[in-house]
C-alpha cells in the first residue's frame, strides 16, 4: 500500500510569489523573513521524499460557478493547467501545467463515494492559486503529479465543519489503502482569520489575532474536538468574512488525525492576514 | 432581487480584460449592453441555449451603473467578486500600494456584524 509520507497544511498567500521574486529595490521589507520561513517549510516536504501530491484547495470562482457548484470535487485528469488571467493580473502569478495521477484520483473517487461522500469530479480542471500557491512555496519545480481536491468554503450554503474533518479522515484512509508503492503527501491550504471585500480588510494584521492564536493552537496540537466545539458556520463570520477557509485547515486536521501534534509549526504575522505553516510525519520524522 | 445576477455580472466582467476596461470607462453602457445581451447566457451549457428570466432590480442596476461597491456590499453581492473586479479597475488610480483597498475598507466601516447575507 502507499505510504502517507507527510501531511501539510498552510495558508495560501497569493502575494508570496511576487514578494519573493521582485528585484531587491522592489521587495517589501518583510520579504526576507517570509522567504526564510518558506524555505524551512519547503524542506519539510523535501525531506518526506514524496512521489505524488494530493492538493486540497478551493476554487475562487474561476472554473466553478454558481450555476453548477459542487461542495467537494476531485480532479481526475492527466494534466492540470493552472492559474487564471485575473490571478496573473492581480498577483503576477505564472501560468503552469501540472501532471495528474489518474490512478489515485480514481481510487479516491471510488472509495470516497463508497464511504458516503457524493464527490463531484472533473476530467478537465484548471486549478487556481489555492493549489498553485503551495506548489510555489513547497515544490516550485512543480515536478510531481497531483490529485486536486476542491472544497466549497466560498459560496453558501457550505458543508458543515465536521464534514470537512470527516472528509480529511476519509482521504487519509484512502491514501493508505491505495495499492501502490508510492509515497504520498497530502497538502491543503486554507485561511486563518481573513476579511476580503469588507470593512476589516487589509489591516495591519489579520482581522482577529485572538482567533488566529487559538486556531494555531488547535491545529498544532491536533485538537479536533476543541476546534469543532468552538467553530460553526455561523461563528466563522465573526473573525472575518472569508474565514470559512479555516475549514480547509479542519479537513487537514482530519488527515493528520486526532491529537496529532505537528512536527513543524511556524507562523508569520503579516499585514492583512497571519500566515501559518504545519507539517506532520505520520511515519515519524524522516532521517 | 437577484444576488445571483449581480454576481454573474461581476464574474463575467472580471474574467475578460476587454470588459474590465469597458466597464471602467462606460459603466452605464456596459451594464445596459450586458443585461440585454449577456444576462441570460447559461455559462456552463451548450451555446445557443439561454435562460429567459434574469433581470436586475432597479437598485442593483443603479449600484452597478454608479460603480457603487458600498451599495453592492449592502445588496449581498459576493465580496470577493466585487473586490477583485474593483481592484482591477481602480487600484491603478492610487499612488500608494494598497491605498485603494484601504479606502475600500474605510468606506464600508459603517457595516457591523452580521454583514448582509451573500447566500444565493
Amino acid at each position: 500500500m502507499a505510504t502517507l509520507a507527510a501531511v501539510i497544511a498552510s495558508t495560501h498567500h497569493p502575494f508570496y510569489y511576487r514578494a519573493s521574486t521582485a528585484p531587491p529595490e522592489e521587495r517589501p521589507p518583510f520579504a526576507d523573513a517570509w522567504v526564510a520561513k518558506i524555505l524551512a517549510f519547503r524542506e519539510t516536504l523535501t525531506r518526506a521524499r514524496p512521489d505524488v501530491l494530493v492538493m486540497v484547495g478551493s476554487d475562487h470562482f474561476h472554473q466553478l460557478w454558481l450555476d453548477n457548484m459542487p461542495q467537494f470535487l476531485v480532479g481526475k485528469a492527466p494534466f492540470y493547467d493552472a492559474n487564471f488571467y485575473n490571478e496573473e493580473r492581480e498577483f503576477g502569478l505564472p501560468r503552469m501545467t501540472l501532471r495528474g495521477n489518474e490512478d489515485l484520483s480514481a481510487h479516491i473517487l471510488r472509495g470516497g463515494l463508497d464511504e458516503g461522500f457524493d464527490l463531484a469530479f472533473s476530467n478537465e480542471l484548471r486549478i487556481d492559486h489555492s493549489v498553485t500557491c503551495p506548489i510555489i512555496t513547497l515544490r516550485p519545480q512543480a515536478d510531481l503529479p497531483i490529485v486536486p481536491i476542491y472544497t466549497n468554503i466560498f459560496a453558501p450554503p457550505l458543508p458543515q465543519p465536521w464534514r470537512f474533518v470527516e472528509l480529511g479522515r476519509a482521504i487519509r484512509r484512502l491514501v493508505e489503502s491505495w495499492p501502490s508503492d508510492l509515497r504520498v503527501a497530502v497538502i491543503g491550504t486554507g485561511h486563518l482569520s481573513l476579511e476580503l471585500g469588507g470593512p476589516r480588510q487589509f489591516g495591519p494584521h489579520g482581522p482577529d489575532p485572538e482567533f488566529d492564536r487559538r486556531a494555531v493552537e488547535w491545529i498544532a496540537t491536533g485538537d479536533i474536538e476543541r476546534a469543532l466545539s468552538e467553530v460553526s458556520l455561523d461563528s466563522l463570520w465573526n473573525p472575518g468574512n472569508a474565514t470559512h477557509g479555516f475549514m480547509d485547515f479542519m479537513l487537514m486536521m482530519g488527515v493528520a488525525g486526532d491529537g496529532a501534534k505537528a512536527d513543524h509549526v511556524d507562523t508569520l504575522d503579516l499585514f492583512h492576514t497571519m500566515e501559518a505553516y504545519f507539517t506532520w510525519y505520520p511515519e515519524g520524522v524522516p532521517a | 432581487m437577484s444576488k445571483y445576477l449581480l454576481n454573474k455580472f461581476l464574474y463575467t466582467v472580471d474574467r475578460d480584460p476587454d470588459l474590465v476596461e469597458r466597464y471602467r470607462e462606460d459603466p452605464s453602457g456596459t451594464v445596459t449592453w450586458w443585461e440585454s445581451t449577456m444576462a441570460n447566457t447559461i455559462l456552463n451549457c451548450h451555446t445557443g441555449e439561454s435562460s429567459t428570466w434574469l433581470t436586475f432590480s432597479p437598485p442593483e442596476r443603479d449600484a452597478l451603473t454608479s460603480h457603487d461597491y458600498v451599495r453592492l456590499f449592502e445588496l449581498g453581492a459576493h465580496p470577493f467578486l466585487t473586490l477583485t473586479l474593483f481592484i482591477a479597475m481602480f487600484e491603478r488610480d492610487y499612488p500608494e500600494p494598497l491605498a485603494f483597498q484601504k479606502e475600500y475598507g474605510r468606506r464600508l466601516s459603517h457595516f457591523s456584524l452580521p454583514y448582509p447575507d451573500i447566500s444565493t
